[in-house]
């Protein structure tokens, strides 16, 4: 055993690492990995087969593909949108400003539904901009671009937090340089400061996206739910559960898992890569 | 590169940082900008560099006005006390930004062969892969001189470049400046509150205080007379003495010493400040100021005398070895300190 935890870590004169670990592979496995490969046991009760045909049948993958797509552009925009916000927030003093520093993080603390049923209100065909968008051959409303509107209005606060306190960090000198060294606004921007900015990007995409991907109450309200069409991978997990189809949820979710966690992994070793060449590790 | 600062001014907010300074660097010329921290020289730089915008007055480049150009047009190096490099970027991309965003962008080639030239200048030519948080303090500071250098600045500027260095490197690096000032021929301004680094580096000195500057002169002339009492206190180890203020005459301790400028003085309370090696002391007399020696130190060729006078004064004279040794002096003895130059000014002047 000793020597196993010999191997396990570096020397270091940092103490406690034995029941640090101890605790947190106890509180991880607990919270997240026991249920969830009592999901994949649950799952693997189905028979490779019976397995195959739930969770790849033409409706689940349609699901998929809107979950991870639409979450995927969802994360995009939020990545735009939110390094502005961020922007305005750190460099410039106006009036309302705490107010609005207040306002980002409310998509984190409003239930989901009731954001789900303000979109819908807003966008559907009579509402206060769906009866404006309507004419224009624009539908939000019970659309693909509907579900992609509340996965936007529920990532915000993600990348928006990431990027603010690294943004607050960077110091002005480093702008200054740049521009006596002869780089116009747009060459600062974006030879300096985005790459100083780009850790907390990556990161903040990483946890809009993953948001997105799980998100259920606020979608379902706005995305009419048509199968094979604006039918969230989530949502159908839902269906066969009131069908009393549990090993077919259960394939679904293992599927999402799996897709997700290779996607975050990734993502986060890129960040990785990034943030230790910027410490040249 | 001839520059010129007429009548700037400068405040934030309720503090006036500059106030109508005016001034004049030769081409070629290495300028320190002296003064205690607030005192204006730093903004004053960064006016110069176009990052700050100057309230009223304006600034020339060979008798251009360059008032209105932006810092990035301005064409001008400046380093950063705390370097201000690219982390994201290795030493080699550091150097080569300079390069990289001009309009008209040199070749590969060129850039390559510049930067070699530059890193090779600043002895960094193996560290070109690097990244910055890979180098020590020294290090850094020389890439954000090469990376400044780049872009053939017309002139160097500099904001207390060895501020956050320790006493070694600094000293280093101060005379690596003043030797690549020599070879380069360039035209350079440089901030910094130490005296020594001032004096020692520059061929001309500006002491800067509470926004205004106060005496302008080489080295050596500041030294040796310094235009203000604040700058005697700046500049340090001087004795500070009482006087009285007659018709042309300081008079201290049953001597009178010359003073211009107070030829229709009557009496009038004075300072005047003396340096530790203008003290001339003695075992026997009657002229001067009655002192004890309290202790003596020896510092190589030289005796630092710690010596205390009436009303809780306390002088420091400075002796050479010999002339402490034929003195033979010890501690409590009773001695007379004759200053062999003062210089004197009104006590309301003193600022």
């Amino acid at each position: 055993m000793s020597v196993l935890a010999h191997r396990l870590r570096e020397p270091s004169v940092i103490p406690g690492f034995g029941i640090t670990l101890g605790v947190t592979l106890t509180a991880l496995s607990l919270v997240v990995l026991i249920p969830l490969s009592a999901l994949f046991l649950k799952a693997a009760g189905l028979g490779f087969s019976d397995f195959i045909a739930t969770a790849f049948d033409s409706r689940a993958m349609a699901a998929y593909g809107l979950s991870f797509g639409a979450a995927l552009v969802a994360a995009l925009v939020n990545l735009f949108f939110g390094t502005l916000v961020a922007w305005v927030l750190v460099r410039y003093r106006f009036a309302g400003k705490r107010i609005l520093d207040a306002l980002i993080d409310l998509p984190f603390a409003l239930p989901t539904a009731v954001a789900g049923i303000a979109l819908t209100t807003l966008f559907a065909p009579n509402g206060a901009f769906g009866s404006v968008l309507e004419p224009l051959g624009i539908k939000v409303a019970f659309t693909r671009l509907g579900v992609i509107l509340a996965m936007i209005f529920i990532g915000l606060p993600f990348v928006v937090r990431s990027v603010q306190p690294v943004l607050e960090d960077l110091e002005s000198e480093v702008e200054e340089a740049a521009a006596s060294l002869g780089a116009s606004r747009l060459q600062t921007l974006w030879l300096v400061v985005l790459p100083s900015l780009l850790p907390a990007l990556i990161s903040g995409f990483a946890l809009a996206f993953a948001r997105a991907v799980g998100e259920y109450g606020s979608i379902i309200f706005i995305a009419g739910n048509m199968p094979g069409q604006t039918e969230i991978a989530p949502l159908l997990i839902i269906i066969k559960l009131e069908q009393y189809n549990y090993a077919g949820a259960t394939a679904i979710a293992s599927v999402m898992l799996i897709i997700s966690f290779v996607l975050l992994f990734v993502i986060n070793r890129l960040q990785h890569w990034r943030q230790s060449r910027m410490e040249g590790r | 590169m001839q520059l010129d600062i007429q009548n700037v001014s400068k405040r934030f907010g309720t503090f006036q940082a500059l106030r109508d300074v005016s001034l004049s660097i030769d081409s070629g010329e290495l300028v320190a900008l002296l003064g205690p921290s607030g005192s204006g020289k730093t903004t004053l730089l960064r006016i110069i560099a176009g990052l700050e915008t100057p309230d009223s007055g304006q600034v020339l480049f060979e008798g251009e006005n360059v008032s209105d150009l932006s810092a990035r047009h301005r064409q001008v190096g400046f380093v950063f006390q705390h370097y201000a490099l690219f982390r994201h970027m290795t030493v080699f991309e550091n150097v080569a930004f300079g390069l990289r965003v001009r309009k008209q962008r040199p070749s590969k080639g060129t850039i390559e062969a510049k930067v070699r030239e530059l890193l090779h200048l600043v002895q960094l030519e193996s560290m070109g892969d690097r990244y910055p948080s890979q180098l020590s303090g020294g290090q850094r500071q020389r890439v954000a001189l090469a990376r400044a250098l780049a872009i053939e600045p017309r002139v160097l500027l500099l904001d207390e470049p060895f501020g956050a260095l320790d006493a070694q490197v600094r000293k280093e690096l101060r005379r690596w400046l003043r030797r690549l000032h020599d070879e380069m021929g360039i035209t350079g301004v440089f901030v910094t509150h130490d005296q020594e680094e001032a004096l020692e580096v520059a061929d001309r000195v500006v002491v800067t205080h509470r926004g205004g500057i106060e005496q302008v002169g080489s080295p050596a002339e500041i030294y040796d007379h310094p235009a203000t009492p604040f700058i005697y206190q700046f500049l340090g180890n001087v004795n500070r003495l009482s006087v009285r203020l007659h018709q042309g005459a300081a008079r201290i301790g049953g001597l009178a010493f010359p003073a211009g400028g107070f030829e229709n003085a009557q009496d009038l309370p004075g300072i005047a400040f003396v340096r530790p090696h203008d003290l001339g002391i003695s075992a026997e007399g009657t002229e001067g100021i009655p002192v004890s020696l309290r202790h003596a130190v020896v510092i190589g060729p030289t005796v630092r005398l710690e010596l205390e006078g009436p009303d809780h004064l306390t002088l420091e004279a400075e002796l050479s070895r010999s002339a402490f040794d034929a003195l033979k002096a010890h501690p409590g003895q009773a001695l007379w300190a004759r200053p062999e130059s003062v210089r004197a000014f009104l006590e309301e002047g003193e600022r």
